[in-house]
């Protein structure tokens, strides 16, 4: 006889709710484990791959950003996508690396590293050794790392898009990769205070990674302004994007690289359970990016009379930047509930932000800020080790020091420089004005202002 | 001759030439643009955000012909383009004071 709908309903909840509900126990496959060779090599392989894809999210934030902006500022956009990308390459390389993973070399023992550049590799053909035997290699590390760095600088340029003048906006871009990124994430991946004495739990970065890159961002867009015509009438006036299908591809890339992001964070993956824990990962980075798009399909339609596709793309990333804190231990059902969280957090958030005159152009703020800071909350869900203070403390730790020093930064370069282009510039396009290319010269121009 | 203007709805573009081509019009110029009139846009919402859409997709048709041809092209395109809805568009004539076909440098009527 069939059972009543709704009690199947309720047996799925109860299943979906309660991790680890398997069928039979836990089965030992061999028995005997990887050799330690083995396992180094596999850790530094899940640094290689989860690596090359978050390198990708590069990719990711420029299409989607390039998507959001109007055709006259395209090059622009890709021009500070490539840059930051390789000057967080290079700044990471020269000074950032050894800020934020010290080993024992610190200046204040937790809190700053010493002064160490030029981060150095293990040598060819591992001669001398490796530096750490039970991890994986330093460049797989420092590769692996450097990508996260990359990520956070990607993050601003969206916000501050469309009005920023490029060399500041490059030099920020320096400072914040080769130090303000480095030292706070010394405080937790580095082993330094937030991880030691607070026991903050932030697995891959919602925290570390994302509300950093929120708070530079709001720093940013607090001292450049908003983008003209924006706000004019007290009214707020939309300012399309050019293109839809760049801006959902560049989502997509960015799901994808998430894989990496998060996957990789397990750092390593030599033994059963790394396997099976990376895997876990894998699922839940997913059905969080789905809850965090369904929640604005629903939501959007029901609030707005239609589906906003650019909303619906924030409410992808925001539901991965909620699962970034924690993606191990949630069910699958959790997951997808938590991101979906993160969804509902930008629908209300990006005409937040218009109301209090806050132009951000792609929503960073509200994906990677907001949703980051519920993300390292919704830790607590799912992870007995996490405690309310040693959350919120840390969250708030970060978000004064990045907040603070990055509004500094900026301001000094509003002060000396100038961080936005004058008005006729901003008219003209800053592909015309800072660039010199055009993204599409071919298409007709006429109807844009 | 006469220059003859017609603003008409995009979709509409194909029937209308098909048309003209029929009655003997042997060449046109085409462009995009946008217009309103009376019938006004709609309001779209981006990002939370109300917006008006004023302006309505367009296309210009212009047309040179002899002025024996006038009535009858004005006729097809006003038959062609009609939808009965608010938006269909005008049509406008122009007196033409000179036309010359750049290739062969002949003009009057020989050039259209």
């Amino acid at each position: 006889m069939k059972r009543p709908l709704f009690l199947s309903l309720l047996a799925a909840t109860a299943m979906a709710a309660t991790p680890g509900l398997a069928q039979e126990a836990g089965a030992a496959i061999g028995g005997t484990g990887l050799p330690a060779d083995g396992i180094w090599i596999m850790n530094t392989l899940l640094f290689l791959m989860g690596g090359f894809l978050v390198m990708f999210m590069a990719a990711g934030f420029c299409m989607l950003e390039v998507g959001l902006v109007r055709s006259k500022n395209v090059s622009m956009q890709c021009t500070k996508n490539i840059a930051l990308f390789s000057l967080a390459s290079l700044g990471y390389y020269l000074i950032g690396y050894t800020l934020m993973y010290p080993g024992d070399n610190w200046m204040h023992v937790g809190y700053l590293a010493n002064f160490n550049p030029f981060a150095q590799l293990e040598a060819v053909g591992l001669a001398d050794g490796a530096d750490a035997a039970d991890y994986a290699s330093t460049g797989s590390d420092f590769f692996f790392q450097l990508m996260f760095c990359a990520a956070t600088a990607s993050i601003v340029s969206g916000a501050l898009a469309e009005r920023i003048k490029l060399w500041p906006f490059l030099i920020f871009t320096f400072v914040l990769t080769a130090v303000i990124y480095p030292i706070q994430a010394s405080w937790k991946w580095g082993g330094g205070f937030l991880d030691s004495e607070y026991g903050f739990l932030d697995f891959a970065g919602s925290t570390v990674v994302h509300s950093v890159g929120g708070w530079a961002a709001l720093a940013g867009a607090l001292l450049l302004g908003a983008r003209a015509g924006k706000y004019r009438d007290g009214r707020v006036n939309p300012i399309p994007g050019s293109s839809m299908p760049l801006a959902t591809l560049g989502t997509f890339i960015l799901w994808l690289g998430w894989f990496g992001f998060n996957g990789g964070s397990q750092l390593a993956m030599g033994t059963l359970g790394d396997a099976g824990d990376v895997s876990r990962i894998f699922t839940n980075t997913n059905a969080a990016a789905a809850g965090g798009v369904l929640a604005v399909v629903l939501l959007t339609q029901v609030l707005y009379g239609k589906v906003d596709l650019t909303m619906v793309l924030n409410g992808a990333l925001a539901g991965l930047v909620s699962i970034t804190a924690e993606p191990l231990t949630p069910s699958i059902g959790v997951a997808s509930l938590i991101g979906a969280v993160g969804g509902i957090i930008v629908v209300f958030a990006v005409p937040l932000l218009d109301k209090l005159r806050i132009d951000d152009v792609v929503g960073a703020i509200p994906v990677h800020l907001f949703a980051g800071i519920w993300g390292t909350m919704a830790v607590l869900l799912t992870n007995t080790d996490a405690t309310l203070m040693g959350q919120v403390i840390p969250i708030a730790i970060v978000g004064g020091f990045t907040f603070v020093a990055s509004f500094v930064v900026w301001l000094v370069l509003k002060i000396t420089l100038g961080i936005r282009v004058s008005e006729e510039e901003e008219m003209m396009g800053l592909d015309a004005a800072e660039i010199g290319i055009e993204a599409y010269p071919e298409f007709g121009k006429a109807s844009q202002y | 001759m006469k220059l003859i203007i017609a603003i008409i709805k995009p979709f509409k573009l194909e029937e209308v030439r098909e048309a003209l081509t029929a009655i003997g019009v042997q060449g046109m110029l085409v462009s995009e643009g946008k217009g309103f009139g009376r019938q006004s846009g709609h309001t779209e919402i981006y990002r939370g955000a109300e917006y008006a859409v004023t302006f309505v997709p367009k296309l210009k048709l212009e047309i040179v012909v002899s002025d024996a041809l006038v009535a009858t092209v004005v006729d097809a395109i006003s038959t062609t383009a009609k939808t009965g809805r608010i938006g269909d568009g005008k049509i406008f004539t122009l007196d033409v004071e000179q036309a010359i076909r750049i290739r062969t440098d002949e003009t009057g009527p020989d050039a259209l």
